[in-house]
């Protein structure tokens, strides 16, 4: 506008200004020149409005960060007044958050109250147009009756060779990561003790990979550093995620260490997206191609040596010698059974001793040990390779190469932040893999201002992870039993307890039937004894995983009947979601347990195009359970750092809303009425189970928060002298080390133990003192044992000082290991007697090779994904995705070629949004109100497509229309002599909505998941688009 | 009504002299746009705190939501892809009101006690005060202030006066989560944005500086810009804003004129106010206007 342009004027008047000024005045200022106005003039305009409000602390629901918030509610918690929040801010006491909140976090209030939160218990009966509102006790009834008609129908008592499995499959259970620790672990025994297996939490679609890898590589599957600790990294990679966007206030710590330190920030990504406006560069890739990018670094750091020798050689296994029969020719590693489409790892490992240890070169020089085959295997990843792959400019990928190089130093340090972006790939695990190896050959794991940093995505996935919710495990990591590897508990014990690789390694994971035995007894109490071994029989067993692919794949097929679902969207969040309909389609009856209305508790609802189904012709019974949100419960969640946090009840629920913990408690007292009244196949698990809880309707957080940490339940001796006692019977457990594999300790999660101790509640400690770089261990409680920065060990040398003296996190004293933060170690273990910092690794040192830990390689190699746009692969044109993958037949023949879908598809979040919740949020449904999609400028062109038009993007699967975004921050790129262009495809819209309704994204991604865990690659496919 | 907590400057048309005893801190809220996610926490938690709400709009292309101020959005974020030195950038900017020393909205605002300025800088319309005249629009170099449609009355940022009053950061600024917006004295932000700028010429910038126009006495919200030179290039930032020539004419000589001028046909245009609301430039007008001015600038 001119008059904000216009340089010192002298009395100049536009036309603007003239029509402005005498328009709108003649009329009102007459106003106050006839004195009609009022003329009191008050300081501050409007009263502050919390003054006599309540104050309650809390923790955000949504992402990983655990920004600690303030409630307010009205009422000062006199019994005649009903609180209701009426504001929400940040709590500046919270270490990491410090006051500030992302837009959903600033926006919580309307979630709390959304015109979307359920109120009711409701039903839609079979061929039914509409929702009834039932009673809960009706409610609850009809849930149970319907499970045990399938149970008893259909649970798997014995498998062909007579192994008790106990098993049911044929109703399946998805859990909610935003819900808390206590609910997670309800849930835990209320499904263990019916058989069900066919269960899986957002891990799975989220960051399953990174569990893997980190599993595989380091020994445990977590970020490894903290979120304040970003602060102390001397150069950041944000790759394979988006953290300004995904994670904005973690994302403030990668801000500190620019302006503190100096610190140099990259991005690489299909995108130059928000995280890269605030980068000091920005390096495009095809989505997809990540394994080439950074198997290019490794290459480029041997090449030039940078590496970080003193500490690779020590605290990594680069020496280790690996058997003979190891290979790697064109494109497939040794052992792959073509027709099975799998490998036998048996030749990926280590060669050993007569004792069992490992062999290994300290010279390096053995043509099989590990930095020989490293060597030999990245040699291909060329910068010109890299280049010609990814579609990145050479010099872009130098500087990352120059950058992350000099962190070999050991004083310099360098941290990855990623998230999704490497999870959702077939090769997920192994982009993640990728770069800890970089990590290791620079020397930057266990260093504060390094690691690798998995940013979790929702509030409580690493509680849920850690709590073992998923198909196949069981609390703190440990294996549910399958029924091959494991008939029988002996069995198990072996196969599960490894054995120590080289001399002095501490192996952890040797504790193993302490922490089994005790989860036995949480389970099954008085009922475990020694002589039914601890009930293990009663434990399901598993003969495949049935991850969410597989779970919708058995209800395609007709072959499941229910489905329970707590705080979780499958419909929305599942890869192509025209599958996931009607594979609902077919199931008897379907339970939604949650807070807000979601897309998944209506798919038998037409919304025209964006879903096209009959009603009538669904004969599904579908419940919904209104549960309470955040706000309204206490409990802790687990944040991206391992931190348990425990929040507290603000409000009441709406309507006649209940905690999951309730809904679990009365639905499991209802079907053990039923088996214990009716009786029923393989009821001893059930009447067995341990459920002693004071209201065994609604067990409450604080008794399943004790269980977590587990209690004596006979005197434990202490080792060092047996004649005293180190806990008392029926006293909670100071720790894990207290845990006994003879029946007298009883844990639910071994790794939590410690956060509910005699002295109390460890989670809801608030002493935010900094014991240095950042540290707060007075702050909540971390797994495992209150340690902060994992594998810390390895942040001094082998005689046990700190690389980096000003990175001085814990040292060797003399006499113990000690410092700011605890010690991931064993504290009296002296430098001199060579154990390792990966203490959880049986050879106690970091893998480069990861020998047979992943079912698709040891060492990391680029596949295309599932739908490419080369329709190629140039490294090994014989093997052009992951022979590894499994792809069950009907999903294979869903898939697009590039001469169909030409374009490259990459889904993603908006800051602005969370999944699917957030569009029930009216602050947020402002800030972001359509669905749409990005498209970079030639591709625009080419199509004819303006700023803002509809188009279509649609995929061999389906398609959705959306508004146009035109962008220059998505370049068309140079792949393998072609143009590839790339399209963004934001995923937060549907129809249960106050923003403007919309499709859903997944309609778009095909059903095929990473080859080690199964989580979908919905980051690189392929679609057309075209002007709707 | 609490009349202590923030001491008065100024009030719109009023001739008695505010108090001038007490010195209170001058504050500022200092926006450093280079590390600016463009989250729009900011815009949420403003919306959160003011209790107000704006429409559910549409995409129209670009990340810009709500797509301008209103009286239900005193803040949104401007995006602007750009390249500059042959490197794209994406430039995000807060936009709202600058809290200039020397505010042209007050200045032009005819009804006693409608905007007030405080000591320590913030500018606030009263809208119990305000008779929805428009004249603080035409005022604002910086195209701030907004006429609500449901009440007629001129709305903005308040800097959250209600929290500076009790001692409390603006909601804006607390919830910022990459610290891109700050708060303190205005001493304090411009050292800290001192501190910016050294890191951004290290880092390539050379031009990079602080946004706090002297045309309009400076302000107590600015800008850390990486392009200081080019502050057009954030979504059209002012170069030199000054309180509109007319406005300094209005208050210089032709107020008094004019306001004997419309007493006399006081009671007929009460009349119509009543009836029919103030009197707004209509949308065609104004959209003329906009074609000419863009022309103009195309000329250029």
């Amino acid at each position: 506008m001119n008059t904000r342009k216009t340089s010192a004027p002298a009395l100049k008047v536009n036309r603007r200004q003239f029509f402005k000024i005498s328009a709108a005045g003649l009329g009102s200022t007459s106003l106050a020149v006839v004195g009609l106005a009022p003329t009191d003039a008050r300081a501050e305009v409007r009263q502050y409005k919390l003054t006599r409000t309540r104050e309650t602390r809390n923790t955000c629901t949504y992402c990983s960060v655990g920004c600690g918030l303030l409630m307010y509610s009205l009422g000062d918690g006199a019994k005649n007044a009903k609180a209701e929040i009426i504001h929400i801010e940040g709590d500046p006491d919270h270490p990491v958050s410090r006051g500030a909140l992302c837009p959903k976090g600033a926006a919580l209030l309307d979630f709390i109250h959304s015109p979307g939160r359920l109120k009711y218990p409701e039903v839609r009966e079979a061929g039914s147009k509409e929702w009834k509102r039932i009673s809960w006790h009706e409610a609850i009834e009809r849930v149970a009756r319907h499970m045990k008609a399938d149970r008893d129908a259909n649970i798997i008592d014995k498998n062909a060779d007579g192994v008790p499995v106990n098993r049911w499959v044929s109703t399946a259970m998805l859990t909610a990561s935003a819900s808390s620790n206590e609910t997670g672990i309800i849930t835990q025994k209320f499904m263990r003790s019916l058989g069900i297996i066919a269960t899986d939490a957002q891990a799975r679609v989220c960051h399953g990979p990174t569990v893997s890898a980190l599993a595989s590589t380091f020994g445990r599957g977590a970020m490894t550093n903290s979120w304040v600790d970003i602060k102390n990294a001397d150069f950041i990679l944000v790759m394979g995620g988006n953290a300004a966007e995904a994670h904005p206030v973690g994302f403030r710590w990668a801000i500190e260490a620019k302006k503190q330190r100096g610190a140099k920030l990259i991005v690489v990504d299909p995108r130059f997206n928000r995280t890269a406006s605030v980068a000091d560069q920005y390096v495009p890739i095809r989505a997809g191609s990540d394994i080439v990018f950074l198997g290019g670094i490794i290459n480029w750091l041997i090449a030039n040596d940078k590496i970080q020798w003193d500490y690779v050689k020590a605290f990594t296994n680069v020496g280790a010698i690996i058997q003979e029969g190891y290979g790697f020719e064109e494109g497939l590693f040794s052992g792959y059974d073509a027709e099975k489409g799998k490998y036998d790892r048996a030749s990926w490992n280590y060669e050993l001793d007569g004792k069992g240890q490992i062999k290994t070169d300290p010279t390096l020089a053995h043509p099989r040990c590990v930095w020989q085959l490293l060597k030999q295997h990245y040699a291909r990843y060329t910068p010109e390779v890299v280049s010609n792959l990814t579609g990145s400019p050479q010099e872009g990928f130098l500087q990352v190469c120059k950058h992350l190089g000099e962190t070999a130093a050991p004083d310099k340090v360098g941290t990855i932040l990623y998230a999704l972006g490497w999870t959702q790939h077939t090769t997920g695990a192994q982009n993640i893999r990728t770069m800890a190896m970089i990590q290791l050959l620079l020397g930057n794991i266990g260093m504060p201002g390094g690691g690798v940093n998995a940013l979790r995505g929702h509030s409580n996935i690493q509680g849920l992870s850690d709590l073992g919710l998923l198909s196949t495990s069981l609390p703190g990591y440990l294996t549910l039993p399958n029924e091959k590897a494991h008939p029988d508990l002996a069995t198990y014990l072996a196969q599960t307890t490894p054995k120590t690789l080289a001399e002095g390694q501490l192996n952890y994971w040797s504790n193993t039937p302490k922490f089994f035995v005790s989860l036995m007894k949480w389970f099954w109490g008085d009922k475990a004894t020694r002589e039914n071994n601890w009930g293990y029989d009663w434990l399901p067993k598993w003969d495949k995983m049935y991850d969410v692919l597989q779970i919708v794949e058995l209800m395609h097929q007709g072959k499941m009947n229910g489905f329970i679902v707590q705080g979780f969207n499958p419909l929305a969040s599942f890869p192509d979601a025209n599958k996931v309909s009607a594979a609902f389609s077919k199931l008897k009856y379907m339970v939604i347990i949650d807070p807000i209305a979601t897309e998944t508790s209506t798919f038998w609802q037409n919304h025209g195009e964006a879903n096209n189904v009959d009603p009538a012709q669904i004969q599904t019974e579908v419940f919904r359970l209104p549960s309470t949100c955040f706000a309204e419960e206490d409990g802790a969640i687990v944040n991206s750092s391992r931190w348990l946090q425990w929040h507290f009840k603000g409000a009441e629920p709406p309507g006649e809303a209940k905690s999951d913990q309730e809904i679990i408690g009365e639905l499991f007292v209802a079907l053990r009425e039923l088996y214990r009244k009716d009786g029923g196949k393989l009821a001893d698990p059930i009447l067995n189970l341990s459920w002693a809880y004071r209201d065994p309707k609604n067990p409450t957080p604080e008794e399943l928060a004790k269980e977590l940490n587990g209690r004596a339940l006979a005197d434990i001796p202490d080792p060092a002298d047996k004649t005293k006692v180190l806990v008392k019977k029926g006293e909670q457990l100071p720790g894990f080390a207290t845990l006994q594999d003879d029946g007298s300790t009883a844990c639910a999660c071994w790794i939590f133990s410690g956060c509910w101790t005699q002295a109390g509640n460890q989670m809801a400690r608030r002493d935010n003192t900094d014991t240095g770089l950042g540290n707060t261990p007075g702050w909540a409680w971390a797994w495992p044992a209150n340690r902060r920065i994992l594998y810390n060990r390895a942040s001094c040398d082998v005689a046990g000082k700190p690389w980096d003296a000003s990175r001085k996190l814990i040292a060797w004293n003399g006499e113990r290991w000690a410092g700011g933060d605890v010690p991931d170690f064993k504290v009296d273990s002296a430098p001199a007697a060579g154990m390792n910092p990966f203490i959880m690794n049986p050879e106690g040192v970091g893998r480069l090779f990861c020998v047979d830990k992943l079912v698709d390689g040891p060492f990391p190699e680029h596949y295309e994904p599932m739908e490419s746009p080369l329709g190629t692969n140039p490294m090994h044109p014989k093997v052009v995705s992951s022979p590894a993958v499994r792809i069950f037949k009907s999903d294979r023949e869903r898939l697009g070629t590039h001469t169909e879908f030409p374009f490259v598809a990459t889904t993603y979040r908006l800051t602005e949004h969370f999944q699917f919740w957030t569009k029930s949020v009216r602050l947020l449904a402002i800030a972001q109100p359509e669905q749409f999609v990005e498209i970079g400028e030639a591709l625009a062109k080419d199509k004819g497509i303006v700023q803002g038009d509809w188009v279509k993007v649609s995929s061999k699967r389906g398609f959705i229309k959306a508004r146009a975004v035109v962008t220059k921050r998505i370049a068309a790129l140079t792949v393998n002599k072609q143009t590839v262009h790339q399209i963004g495809i934001p995923l937060h819209w549907g129809w249960e909505t106050v923003a403007k309704k919309g499709y859903l994204t997944n309609t778009l991604p095909p059903a095929v998941g990473d080859c080690n865990t199964q989580t979908p690659e919905y980051k690189a496919f392929l679609v057309n688009l075209e002007k709707a | 009504m609490a009349l202590q907590s923030l001491d008065i400057l100024r009030r719109s048309a009023t001739t008695t002299p505010s108090t001038q005893v007490r010195e209170p801190i001058e504050v500022a809220k200092l926006i450093d746009v280079t590390t600016c996610i463009g989250c729009k926490a900011c815009q949420v938690a403003c919306s959160e705190w003011n209790d107000i709400r704006a429409d559910v709009g549409e995409c129209v292309g670009v990340y810009d939501n709500p797509t301008d101020l209103s009286a239900e959005a005193w803040t949104v974020m401007r995006f602007t892809e750009t390249e500059e030195n042959g490197k794209l950038e994406w430039l995000i900017r807060k936009d709202g009101c600058m809290h200039c020393a020397d505010p042209g909205c007050l200045k032009a605002c005819p009804s006693p006690g409608a905007i007030i300025q405080y000591k320590n800088g913030i500018v606030d319309f009263h809208q119990e005060n305000c008779i929805g005249c428009g004249y603080c629009v035409t005022g604002c170099p910086f195209n701030v202030p907004r006429i609500s449609k449901l009440d007629s009355k001129a709305y903005k940022c308040s800097l959250c006066s209600d929290r500076v009053a009790v001692g409390q950061e603006p909601a804006c600024v607390k919830t910022c989560p990459t610290g891109a917006i700050q708060f303190g004295s205005k001493e304090d932000m411009k050292e800290v944005a001192a501190t910016r700028i050294t890191d951004l010429k290290q880092r390539g910038f050379a031009n990079a500086g602080l946004y706090d126009p002297q045309g309009v006495g400076g302000t107590h919200v600015m800008y850390v810009l990486h392009h200081a030179d080019k502050p057009q290039l954030y979504s059209k930032l002012p170069k030199d804003p000054s309180v509109s020539p007319l406005v300094s004419l209005w208050k210089g000589f032709a107020k008094p004129l004019a306001t004997l001028a419309l007493a006399g046909v006081a009671l007929g245009s009460l009349f119509h106010y009543v009836t029919m609301g103030p009197n707004e430039v209509s949308k065609e007008t104004e959209d003329e206007i906009d074609r000419e001015d863009n022309e103009k600038e195309g000329a250029k």
